[in-house]
C-alpha cells in the first residue's frame, strides 16, 4: 500500500466498560498494522499518550457505559469524531458487563465491600476520585448517536480492517455476510 | 509522603487520567503542597463491574467461555484457570496427555503474544526514546518509524502467539478450546508443522529482545538500577522440582533477602495464606500474606517474581538467559523494577522454546480429549497468567449452577507494589520540580513495568477475602449460608 497524498485520517479509539478484546482484535490485523500507521494518525488511544480526544475523522469505541466517567468520554468522542463506530457486543448491547443490570448495585457493593465476614478491613470505596457507577450498563446508542455498528465479541480483525479501509477510502462501509459474526 | 495523607487545604491535585499505554482503565492522582512536594500519590482503579456476582446462578460449563470476557488481553488465562477449577468439579483429577498438552500450548501461546504486545507495542517507546521524550512520538508509531524491523518483529512474535491460540482454542480472542475435564479439539500434523515452521525465528527474535533490554540497562545503569526500585516479597507458582512452570505448580513466596515465606503450598489451600483489604479510593483490593500482616505481607507477582523464584527454567536458551540476568550488576537488575522488562523477555523466549517443543509432540494429535470421575462441589484453578498468579475459585450446586465465585487476578496482587512504585518515583523525580508531561510520564513508566492489566482488575470485585478462622474445611464461610 502506498502513502496517500491527502492528509492522514485521524483515528481515536477508547475502551469504556469493555475487556480490551476489541482493541486486541484491531491489533490482530498483524502486519497490516504497519501500512495502517501510514494511512492514519492516532489521536487518543490506548496506544498513544494523548489523554483527550481532539477533532477526528473516526472514533472507535469498545465497551458499554457503566459509570459517569464513561458518559463523559463517550460525549467527548461524539463531539469530536465525524464518524463514531460502536465496536463489538459490549458497545452495541452492553455485553457481558450488562449482566449486572438485574442486580441491585447498592446491595452488590455492600455485600462485596462491607458484609463479607472475612474482610480484614472493609468499607465501600467512596473516594471522590472514583467515578459514580451507574445502576445499569448502557449500550452507546442510548447515550449518543452512533454511525456504525460492528458486531462480534470481538469483531474479527478482518471485519475491523474492512470497515476502516472503506471509510479511509471514502466508501460506504460494507461487511460481507461471512464477516458478520456474533461470537 | 504516605499513601493516606489527608488532602489538606492548599494542596494542588494533579491527575494522570487516563493512564495510557497500559491495558485497562486507571488513573493516578498526586496532591502537591506549595513547595511542590508530593504529599499523596495513588493509583486508582475506577470501574466497578461485578463479575463474581452475576456469575452466580449460571451453569458451570458456561463459565470458562464467559469468564474470558473479563479480559481480552489475557483471555486464555481466565479460560484455563476456570477450566482447571471445573476439572476438579467434574472429577478429572488427571487430564489426558492430549488435553494437558493442548492447554499448555494454548497457554504458552498466550504468554508469547501478551509479552510481545506489552514490550513492543506499549512499553518500548519509553525505553528506546527516553522517559521524557516527545509525547507525540512516544508510541508504536514512533517505534515503527525509527526501528521498523523491531516493530515488525514485535508484530510477528505476537502474531505467532495469537495463531497458536487460534489453532488450539478456535479463535484468537475468546476461544472455546478448553472444557471442564479436558479440551474439545486436537491439532493435526499439518497444523503443527505450519506453526512449527515459525518457531525458530521467534526464538531468535526473543533472544535479541533480551539483548536489547540488557543493552538498555548497560547504557543507563544508575537509572535502570534505581528507578522505582524497593525491596519486595515475591510470589509465584513453581513446579514440584523447583522449575518454572506457567501452567501448574505449587505456591512459593520469598522475602527480598531470599528467605522462604511459603513453599509447596497446594493451590487449593491459597485461602489459608492470603488475605485482602479494601481502601476507600480504589475498587481494587490489597492482598497480603496472612502470616506477615498487611504492613509487611504484600508481595509482587509476574515475570520478575517468577524468574527469580524458580530454581531453573526448563528450556536451555531461557535458562542461560536467566543465569545471565541474575548475575548482571551483582544481582541488582533482578531486584530492579525495570528488571520486569528483562524477565518478561526471558519468559517470552521460554514460551517460544516450549511452543517449539510441544509442537513436535504427537500427543497433540491424539484423540483422547476428556477425562472425568466423581463429581465434587468445589474447584480452585491457579495459573501463572502473563502478569502473575491468577486464582479462580468456584463452588457449584447439585443443579450444576455456580453458587460462589472468587477471583484474585494477577494485577490485584501487585496493587501495593504499584502504589509504592509511584510514590518512589514521585519522591525522586517530582518533588520540588516544575511539573512537565515528561516528568509525569515517569510515573507511568513505573506502572508500565508491572504490565498491569487494569481490565482484569476492574472486573474482579467481589473477590472473597478469606480468613481461615471463618471457613469450614471446604473453604466455605461459616455463617454465609445466605449467599450459598
Ligand atoms: S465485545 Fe467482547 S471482546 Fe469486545 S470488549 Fe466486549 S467482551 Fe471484550
Amino acid at each position: 500500500m502506498t502513502v496517500p497524498a491527502r492528509p492522514r485520517v485521524r483515528l481515536a479509539t477508547t475502551s469504556l466498560a469493555g475487556c480490551f478484546g476489541c482493541h486486541m482484535s484491531l491489533l490482530d490485523i498483524d502486519e497490516k498494522l504497519l501500512p495502517l500507521l501510514e494511512l492514519v494518525e492516532f489521536d487518543r488511544s490506548p496506544l498513544t499518550d494523548i489523554k483527550h480526544c481532539g477533532p477526528c475523522d473516526i472514533g472507535l469505541i469498545e465497551g458499554g457505559v457503566c459509570n459517569a466517567e464513561n458518559v463523559h468520554v463517550l460525549r467527548e468522542f461524539r463531539a469530536n469524531c465525524r464518524v463514531l463506530i460502536a465496536l463489538g457486543a459490549c458497545a452495541i448491547t452492553g455485553g457481558l458487563p450488562a449482566q449486572r443490570n438485574h442486580l441491585d448495585l447498592g446491595l452488590c457493593l455492600q455485600e462485596v465491600y462491607l458484609t463479607e465476614p472475612s474482610l480484614s478491613r472493609g468499607g465501600i470505596p467512596n473516594d471522590p476520585e472514583l467515578p459514580l457507577p451507574l445502576d445499569k450498563v448502557h449500550p452507546l446508542h442510548e447515550i449518543v448517536r452512533v454511525d456504525y455498528y460492528i458486531p462480534g465479541c470481538p469483531p474479527s480483525a478482518e471485519a475491523i480492517w474492512q470497515v476502516l479501509t472503506d471509510l479511509i477510502a471514502g466508501r460506504l462501509p460494507q461487511l460481507p455476510e461471512r464477516l458478520v459474526r456474533y461470537d | 509522603m504516605t499513601e493516606s495523607a489527608l488532602p489538606e487545604g492548599g494542596l494542588r491535585r494533579v491527575a494522570i487520567d487516563p493512564l495510557s499505554r497500559v491495558e485497562g482503565h486507571g488513573k493516578v492522582t498526586l496532591l502537591l503542597d506549595e513547595a511542590g512536594i508530593v504529599r499523596q500519590a495513588r493509583l486508582h482503579i475506577v470501574e466497578f463491574r461485578g463479575f463474581e456476582k452475576f456469575i452466580q446462578g449460571r451453569p458451570y460449563w458456561e463459565v470458562p467461555v464467559m469468564v474470558q470476557r473479563l479480559c481480552g488481553i489475557c483471555p486464555v488465562s481466565h479460560h484455563l484457570a476456570a477450566s482447571k477449577a471445573f476439572d476438579q468439579v467434574v472429577g478429572a483429577t488427571r487430564l489426558t496427555p492430549t488435553a494437558e498438552k493442548m492447554r499448555r500450548l494454548m497457554h504458552y501461546g498466550q504468554m508469547l503474544q501478551s509479552h510481545a504486545l506489552h514490550f513492543f507495542h506499549l512499553a518500548s517507546p519509553d525505553l528506546l526514546f527516553g522517559f521524557d521524550s516527545d509525547a507525540g512520538r512516544r508510541n508504536i508509531v514512533g517505534v515503527a518509524a525509527v526501528h521498523p524491523e523491531l516493530a515488525r518483529r514485535g508484530i510477528l512474535l505476537r502474531k505467532l502467539g495469537q495463531e497458536v491460540i487460534r489453532m488450539t482454542a478456535g479463535k484468537r480472542i475468546h476461544g472455546t478450546g478448553a472444557v471442564p475435564g479436558g479440551v474439545n479439539r486436537n491439532l493435526s500434523r499439518a497444523d503443527r508443522a505450519e506453526l512449527g515452521a515459525l518457531v525458530p525465528d521467534a526464538i531468535d527474535w526473543a533472544g535479541e529482545a533480551i539483548g536489547l533490554v540488557r543493552s538498555l540497562f548497560e547504557a543507563n545503569l544508575p537509572l535502570y538500577r534505581e528507578f522505582a526500585t524497593f525491596p519486595a516479597n515475591r510470589l509465584s507458582l513453581v513446579r514440584a522440582d523447583g522449575a518454572m512452570d506457567l501452567y501448574d505448580g505449587l505456591i512459593r513466596a520469598r522475602s527480598p533477602q531470599g528467605e522462604t515465606l511459603l513453599d509447596d503450598v497446594e493451590c487449593g489451600e491459597y485461602w489459608n495464606y492470603i488475605l485482602e483489604e479494601v481502601r476507600p479510593w480504589s475498587y481494587m483490593k490489597f492482598p497480603y500474606l496472612k502470616a506477615l500482616g498487611p504492613e509487611r505481607g504484600w508481595y509482587r507477582v509476574g515475570p520478575l517474581s517468577r524468574v527469580t523464584n524458580c530454581d531453573f527454567i526448563p528450556s536451555p536458551r531461557a535458562e542461560a538467559a536467566r543465569r545471565e540476568f541474575l548475575a548482571f550488576d551483582d544481582g541488582r537488575a533482578a531486584r530492579a523494577t525495570l528488571g520486569f522488562h528483562w524477565a518478561r523477555m526471558i519468559e517470552m523466549l521460554h514460551a517460544a522454546e516450549v511452543i517449539g517443543e510441544l509442537l513436535e509432540d504427537d500427543d497433540l494429535s491424539g484423540t483422547e480429549l476428556l477425562a472425568g470421575g466423581p463429581r465434587t462441589a468445589r474447584g480452585v484453578g491457579v495459573i501463572e497468567a502473563p502478569r502473575g498468579t491468577l486464582i479462580h475459585h468456584y463452588r457449584v450446586g447439585e443443579d450444576d449452577m455456580v453458587v460462589r465465585c472468587n477471583l484474585i487476578v494477577s494485577t490485584t496482587h501487585n496493587n501495593e507494589s504499584m502504589n509504592l512504585a509511584i510514590r518512589e518515583v514521585a519522591r525522586r523525580f517530582i518533588d520540588g520540580r516544575t511539573l512537565t508531561e515528561g516528568l509525569l510520564n515517569h510515573i507511568e513508566v513505573a506502572i508500565r513495568a508491572f504490565d498491569p492489566c487494569l481490565s482484569c482488575a476492574t472486573h474482579a470485585l467481589g473477590q472473597m477475602p478469606l480468613a481461615l478462622e471463618l471457613l469450614d474445611a471446604d473453604g466455605s464461610v461459616v455463617g454465609r449460608l445466605r449467599r450459598d
